[in-house]
Order: C-alpha cells, then structure tokens, then sequence
C-alpha cells in the first residue's frame, strides 16, 4: 500500500476519544501524513491521535471546527503538503474515497474534490437530517453559484494552491458554506465526487442537532 | 399611525446595520455621540417629564411612559446588535491568537528535537 507523502489528512478534533486512535491508525496504513488538530477536547483526545502517529496541533482554547480545519491546513502547507484532504475524527468518512479524490487531484481533473453522499443511494441519512442538508443545499447552491448535490460534507481533497487561496474565518459549523464560496469566487475547478458515509450509531450520538441550521444561517448572513 | 412608520423604519435600520461591519474610529465615534445624546435627552426628561406626552401625542401613542418603552425597545435591540458585531470581532481575534500559538507549539517542538531531519517536510508522523 503506497503511503503517499505528498498528501496530508487534515482532522479536527474535539472529544473524540473513544474512536480518534482507530480513525489516525486506518488513516495512516494509506496517507502516513496525518495532521489532527485538537481543538481543546478535555478528554485524552489528543494524546490518543498522537500515539497513533499523527502530528498534533493543540489549540489552547475551544475555537470551533472551522478554525480548526484553518490551522490544520496552515499547518499541513507549512510542512510541504502538496494535497490535503479534510477528514472528520468521528470516523463516518472512508479512507478509500479520500485516496480516490486525491486520485482525482494527481490526475489534473480539478483543483478541489468535493465528496457528496447524495451521488448515489449508498448513504442513508435519517429523513430529517435529509431535509435539512436538502434545504443547506438549495440555499449554498444559490447564494454561492457553485452547484453542488452535498454542502455539508466533511471530506473534501484540495490542492496546495486552492488551500492557499481558502481563508476559513467561520470558527463554527458555517465553514461549510464558506468554503464552497470561496472555491467559487477564487474561479478554482472542482468536481464532485461520490461517498459512503458511515453514520455508526457512535456518529449519530455525536451528530450536530438540525435546529444547528440556524445557527449556521445566522452566522452567514451576520458574519 | 406615525409611530407604527417610525418603530419598523427604526428596527430595519438597525437590522441592516447588523450587516455592515464597524468601522473602526468612525464607528466608535458614533457610538459616543449616541451615548452624548442619549444622557442629554435623560436630562431633558427629568426636567421637563410632560414633553414626552407631548411627543407621544405628536406621533399617535397615548402616553408619554408608551413612547418611552418603545424608544427603549429599539435602543435594546441595536445595543444587542453592536454587542454581537464587537463578540465576532474580539473572537475572530482570539481565534487567530489560538492559532498562532498552536501552531508555533506544534513546529517548534519539532525543531527542539536533538536530531531533527533536515527536510522540513518529512515525515511529521515521527512526532510524538
């Protein structure tokens, strides 16, 4: 199995101990770069995710995911990433879909990869969370331009130059949204492409509350 | 009613302004000016009370104590608005504080290590 050096998994982290060293150990038997940044979890997180070999980044205080991902990428360009995948720590993503999007990205096919869930039928979110990923979708597609079938998918594979050109400045979950609108307005190429995600029961227990859409809304338009 | 016109007119106002980011000295000098004026119309109360049923009469609300409220309402909700605008402003600050010293941290005690690999890029994983 290759271990692809020139890419970099970049994981935010917040009180994932439970599963965190499970996720960097399948992670790293693909990608041996793994950047995790703790985004001040108080349980053992981030000592777990470093003895599973990855490089820890630890923010002194609770930022947020976005902020997290935005270290996490400054921090993976910094030690020479050529690409970077955005990966969650709950371990609903599947190593081999980030490994094909970076696939993508060697292969000149577009600056940034978006994984969606809804490309195909495999993935089966609740009807509730359906409507309301439904509903971010009709809302980024139209404020952002970009057309996308899945806005809210934490797996995504970009290139060095289109994770200089991201600023993420939404600490919470707008980041998202953001940062479609800026792969927008930046003109960088993407594509989208299909993922499993894996909704455990540990994923669901740990899931963002859909009345989070407000919020998101909220700090979009207020930003 | 008059004072249906003014309070919607009032709200939308400060609800756009909810938008527009502060800018800096001008924003705070307005804020002062606001407070300026809102003590000297305090003083003014005090002294003359029966102005408010005046006024109150003026734009259609029964007593002086209505107009009062109302005007209080929209004072409230623009003060919750420059509240939120100032915490998303000092947490955008944090936040880039946060960073730099995650990130400072994590490099430097990479460096720190006795024999540390020359090529800035490799393997981070080592780290531990």
């Amino acid at each position: 199995m290759p271990d692809n050096p020139d890419a970099y998994l970049v994981i935010p982290l917040f009180n994932e101990g439970a599963v965190i060293g499970d996720v960097v150990a399948a992670a790293r038997r693909v990608f041996s770069r793994v950047v995790v940044v703790d985004d001040g979890s108080s349980d053992d997180s981030a000592a777990r995710a470093r003895s599973a070999g990855a490089f820890v980044v630890q923010h002194p205080v609770n930022l947020g995911q976005g902020a997290a991902l935005q270290t996490g990428i400054e921090v993976a360009l910094t030690l020479g990433a050529r690409y970077l995948v955005t990966f969650d720590a709950d371990g609903q993503h599947r190593v081999e879909d980030a490994l094909a999007m970076v696939e993508r990205l060697r292969a000149g096919e577009a600056d940034v990869v978006f994984g969606s869930r809804f490309l195909d039928a495999r993935t089966r979110p609740g009807l509730l969370k359906r409507l309301v990923l439904r509903l971010a979708v009709a809302y980024s597609n139209l404020s952002t331009g970009v057309r996308l079938t899945d806005t809210h998918n934490g797996l995504r594979a970009l290139t060095r130059e289109a994770a200089q050109a991201l600023r993420i400045r939404q600490n919470r979950m707008a980041h998202a949204s953001e940062i479609i609108e800026q792969v927008g307005a930046s003109g960088l190429r993407w594509v989208e492409h299909p993922v499993h995600i894996l909704y455990t029961e540990y994923s669901k227990a740990k899931g963002q509350s859909v009345l989070n859409a407000v919020n998101i809304l909220t700090e979009l338009i207020y930003k | 009613m008059l004072i249906k016109v003014i309070l919607l007119v009032a709200i939308a106002v400060v609800v756009v302004l909810w938008l527009r980011t502060p800018g800096g000295a001008r924003h705070l000098a307005l804020r002062r000016i606001a407070v300026a004026l809102f003590a000297v119309l305090a003083v003014l109360s005090v002294l003359f009370p029966d102005t408010w049923n005046d006024a109150a009469a003026v734009v259609g609300v029964g007593r002086g104590t209505d107009l009062l409220l109302y005007g209080l309402i929209v004072v409230f909700l623009a003060s919750m608005v420059t509240t939120y605008r100032r915490f998303r402003d000092t947490e955008a600050r944090l936040t880039l504080l946060a960073r730099r010293i995650a990130i400072d941290e994590a490099l430097n005690s990479r460096k720190v290590r006795p024999v540390a690999t020359e090529d800035p890029a490799d393997d981070p994983t080592e780290e531990t």
